[in-house]
């Protein structure tokens, strides 16, 4: 079947730009999660707008299943197809279309990449706010299909408080245009619903995203703790006192470790076994002093050894680079690293960090944490080498305990980097079989035939069916 | 229709009959719980009963013609309060004043200012999506949604989102019951994002002609102040003699002192400060005068075009009672008209890429205009099947759209 669509794509896009061949097609087996691994039938690179429509028309008229794919960064297994299906890869859809500095907008394509479009739009003082870790790689269009978070989306709130419009193209090949130019719902809030939607909706096409005005005043504190008790306790003072930090970020003793043995050493003090991060930042610099003052007074009075505020921009970015470098330096620990992701009530982060780190010690693992504290938003980090197969079952079990852990504290399975594959078999821990039914009616309202990035977020067979009143229409 | 009281009656008992209605007039049933919401909505869409869904019936009149009215007023609990997580979960009938009120006892609020009054229920205003003057600074009102449960127009029960403050497992299904107008399902309950109540709080005001104001808002954020809120009222909103641009100042005392002196230096020392009554009396006025206007309109342009969007208002309709967020471009507009000079208004706000939204009016206006409409490429369809998704057996008397 794919054969068949082959030279028809060759067409659309170009020879140079469809891709068959078994090594083109192991390129991009996998993502950022080494536990999961799939092998396209055959990758596609449309290089404009109207290339990718073409290409998206010519799988519907074979009734090809197919796969969008950004950067491949994501951490949860989504951006990966079968033999049966093409992989659709954006990233020659990177162009900035538009910047309107006086609306605070800006159009692009999905395939450019995160940080681009921040430096693009610097000299207006404005920056786009959702700043995932990846976000030199990752694209604009992968944060939207899984709603990307990042540090500061603490006081700036995740993707999708940042995306106004969306042109997409549906896995039949019609193109839509969601929200409008200013942000404002058109109707039902379709942006909302489509954003975090893990491709499962169609591809977004041309993405309108709110820039928001760079803070003229930063403050960056450094705070390390003797306990990761003590540190949970001081993130949940900082929150309940109403300051409205930009960023409240967390890493452990494991992980301060692998980021002082690296290139990324920032200056944490090793022996501690927690320290905090956290910014503030405003345009007013009177108001951001005092936020920073109230900040450090309450992380001393809440057990923080010491206490120190970033002198420059220089300490601030050294600071910034330990935290955003980290899952690269815990490269050192092992050979592969699975990056976890779950949410929990922000006061119950000193237990659930004790769980984890119960776990970790029960299946004789290398847990190391780096997270967004502020948000609930937990990092645990397994390092291990994906060729023991006896390590890598320990280490799907433990996740698997973590996830359970999080749940009954009250939390959730995923914050940022989405379900796909790997956390699938969690969904039914957090939703009944109503609300997945629900879900996978919504997605074939977009997409009848489940077409596009099949096999993903919604685990079917969990699904209720409607018995005794009747199904939602398929 | 006495048939459908009986079979009421027979499923929730007696108890549950608020109003047992009249000819002509629907029986008005105020379920005690949400699995009894889901009970009768299960039973409408078996008979093809029609019903209208009500809060407190002081938003949306109550008048749209159904076989039974389903009220959420009793479903009235605060049912958890958490400060040090800042989240709360409250049902869906909880009057917006009362909620206001328990969570200020605890020290947190929910950073909204919805138009209405204020018994105004929780559910109503995350059903029309209806986001005050503090949406510029504070976030609409999805963002203040950390999951919603809402009932099917079959009576399915879907919970979605969570009480965590991120999440992103599964489809944001909450985003389709902010602003559905209850196309989609009853809202029963809902997890709200808290903050702490903030430290300081000021209001200031600057009168004078519209351009000028508009000009200030401008200088404003050309500066880059982004205050709590930036309003532009009309004179009859502000109950003032000219039009006033309010500046609300909220956080920590440091904060709004320099947001103040910012706005003394940009409005040329014109702007006058509040004092705390007056401040709180001339909000609440404002909101609950949007309220008692037949019909309550808003659209949303560019910020650049907001004296554009609001030079067309005052063309077609009138400008008697408008409230702007020059700095977001959002405005709302209160007052009479007819189902015609909508229709010409959303035509003319289509071609400029503005949605205009119906957020209240007689059922007459409604059914003839729809809430939505006007859409852009390849909606209609989507919304149509989201509608028959949600409810299946078109229950729910929601004119959503009638222009596609």
């Amino acid at each position: 079947m794919l054969s068949a669509v082959f030279s028809e794509l060759e067409r659309i896009v170009g020879p140079r730009y469809v891709r068959q061949s078994t090594s083109d097609r192991l390129t991009f087996a996998s993502d950022g999660l080494p536990t999961h691994r799939r092998l396209p039938g055959l990758v596609v690179f449309p290089g404009t707008r109207d290339e990718l429509i073409a290409v998206v028309r010519v799988l519907a008229a074979h009734a090809i299943p197919f796969v969008p794919r950004g950067a491949g960064t994501g951490l949860s297994g989504g951006a990966l197809a079968n033999p049966d299906a093409a992989l659709v890869v954006l990233t020659r859809l990177n162009r900035i279309l538009e910047i309107d500095p006086k609306n605070r907008r800006a159009v692009v394509e999905p395939g450019v990449v995160n940080v681009r479009l921040s430096a693009a739009t610097a000299r207006h003082g404005l920056h786009y706010a959702p700043d995932p870790s990846s976000q030199t790689a990752c694209t604009i269009g992968g944060n939207v299909a899984e709603n990307a978070g990042g540090p500061h989306c603490l006081k700036y709130g995740a993707t999708t408080a940042h995306i106004l419009a969306l042109e997409v193209v549906l896995a039949d090949g019609r193109v839509v245009a969601l929200g409008s130019p200013a942000g404002e719902p058109w109707g039902p809030d379709l942006v909302g619903l489509f954003v975090g939607s893990e491709g499962n909706f169609g591809i977004a096409t041309r993405i309108t995203v709110r820039l928001t005005p760079t803070p003229s005043t930063v403050r960056t504190l450094l705070a390390d703790f003797s306990s990761l008790r003590a540190a949970g306790e001081a993130v949940s003072a900082i929150i309940a006192s109403g300051i409205v930090a930009a960023a409240l970020e967390m890493m452990d003793r494991s992980c301060i470790n692998a980021v002082e043995d690296s290139v990324y050493a920032a200056g944490y003090p090793r022996d501690a076994a927690a320290v905090l991060l956290v910014e503030l930042d405003g345009m007013v610099a009177a108001a951001v002093d005092a936020d920073a003052k109230a900040a450090g007074d309450l992380l001393a009075g809440h057990g923080a050894r010491s206490v120190r505020i970033a002198a420059d921009l220089a300490e601030r970015e050294r600071l910034w680079q330990g935290r955003k470098k980290a899952f690269g330096a815990m490269g050192r620990l092992s050979r592969d690293l699975v990056v976890q992701d779950a949410v929990v009530p922000r006061s119950a982060l000193p237990d659930v960090l004790e769980s984890i780190s119960d776990i970790a010690a029960r299946y004789r693992l290398v847990v190391s944490n780096v997270f967004h504290a502020g948000d609930g938003n937990l990092h645990p980090n397994i390092s291990f080498d994906a060729t023991d197969a006896e390590l890598k079952a320990r280490v799907e079990t433990a996740s698997a305990e973590i996830m359970s852990t999080c749940i009954a504290a009250g939390g959730t399975i995923t914050g940022e980097h989405g379900v796909g594959l790997d956390k699938l078999r969690y969904m039914p821990l957090v939703f009944d079989g109503d609300a997945l039914a629900a879900m996978l009616a919504v997605r074939r309202v977009f997409d009848p035939d489940e077409r596009v990035n099949p096999g993903k977020v919604v685990p079917i067979h969990a699904c209720r069916e409607w018995t005794g009143v009747r199904r939602f229409p398929s | 229709m006495n048939g459908v009281l009986d079979k009421v009656r027979a499923l929730l008992g007696s108890d549950a009959v608020l109003d047992p209605g009249a000819a002509g007039v629907a029986p008005r049933i105020a379920p005690p719980t949400a699995e009894a919401i889901a009970l009768l909505l299960r039973t409408a869409a078996d008979e093809h009963w029609k019903v209208r869904v009500e809060g407190a019936g002081s938003w949306q009149p109550a008048d749209a013609p159904a076989d039974l009215a389903i009220t959420t007023r009793r479903l009235d609990q605060v049912e958890a309060i958490e400060p040090q997580d800042l989240v709360a979960t409250a049902q869906a009938g909880v009057g917006w004043d009362r909620l206001r009120q328990q969570l200020a006892e605890r020290g947190v609020w929910v950073a909204l200012d919805p138009p209405g009054l204020a018994g105004r229920t929780l559910g109503s205003i995350i059903a029309s999506a209806t986001a005050g003057p503090l949406r510029l600074g504070l976030g609409a009102v999805r963002d203040h949604l950390l999951g919603v449960t809402a009932i099917t127009g079959d009576g399915r029960v879907v919970s979605s989102g969570g009480h965590v403050v991120k999440n992103v497992a599964g489809y944001d299904l909450t985003r389709l019951q902010v602003g559905g107008f209850g196309a989609f399902g009853i809202i029963v309950r809902a997890h709200v994002r808290l903050r702490a109540l903030p430290r300081a709080d000021q209001t200031l005001v600057l009168e004078g002609p519209r351009e000028d104001l508009s000009r200030a808002a401008d200088d404003l954020r050309e500066a880059g102040l982004i205050p709590a809120a930036l309003e532009l009222l009309s004179p009859a909103l502000a109950r003032r003699g000219g039009w006033v641009l309010a500046a609300r100042c909220t956080g920590s005392a440091a904060q709004v002192e320099a947001e103040e002196a910012l706005l003394r230096t940009a409005g040329g020392g014109r702007f006058a400060p509040l004092g705390p009554e007056d401040s709180h009396a001339f909000w609440q006025r404002a909101a609950e005068a949007l309220a008692l206007r037949p019909v309550t309109l808003r659209l949303a342009g560019l910020p650049d075009a907001t004296d554009d969007l609001l030079d067309l208002l005052q063309h077609q309709l009138g400008d008697e009672w408008i409230s702007a967020s020059p700095a977001l471009g959002t405005v709302r507009w209160s007052g009479e008209a007819t189902a015609e000079r909508l229709r010409h208004l959303r035509r003319s706000l289509a071609a400029l890429e503005v949605p205009l939204t119906l957020e209240r009016g007689p059922w007459a206006l409604r059914q003839a205009v729809g809430v939505f409409g006007a859409y852009r490429e390849g909606v209609g369809p989507l919304v149509t099947g989201l509608r028959q998704t949600f409810d299946p057996a078109a229950t729910l008397v929601v004119p959503v759209h009638t222009d596609e």
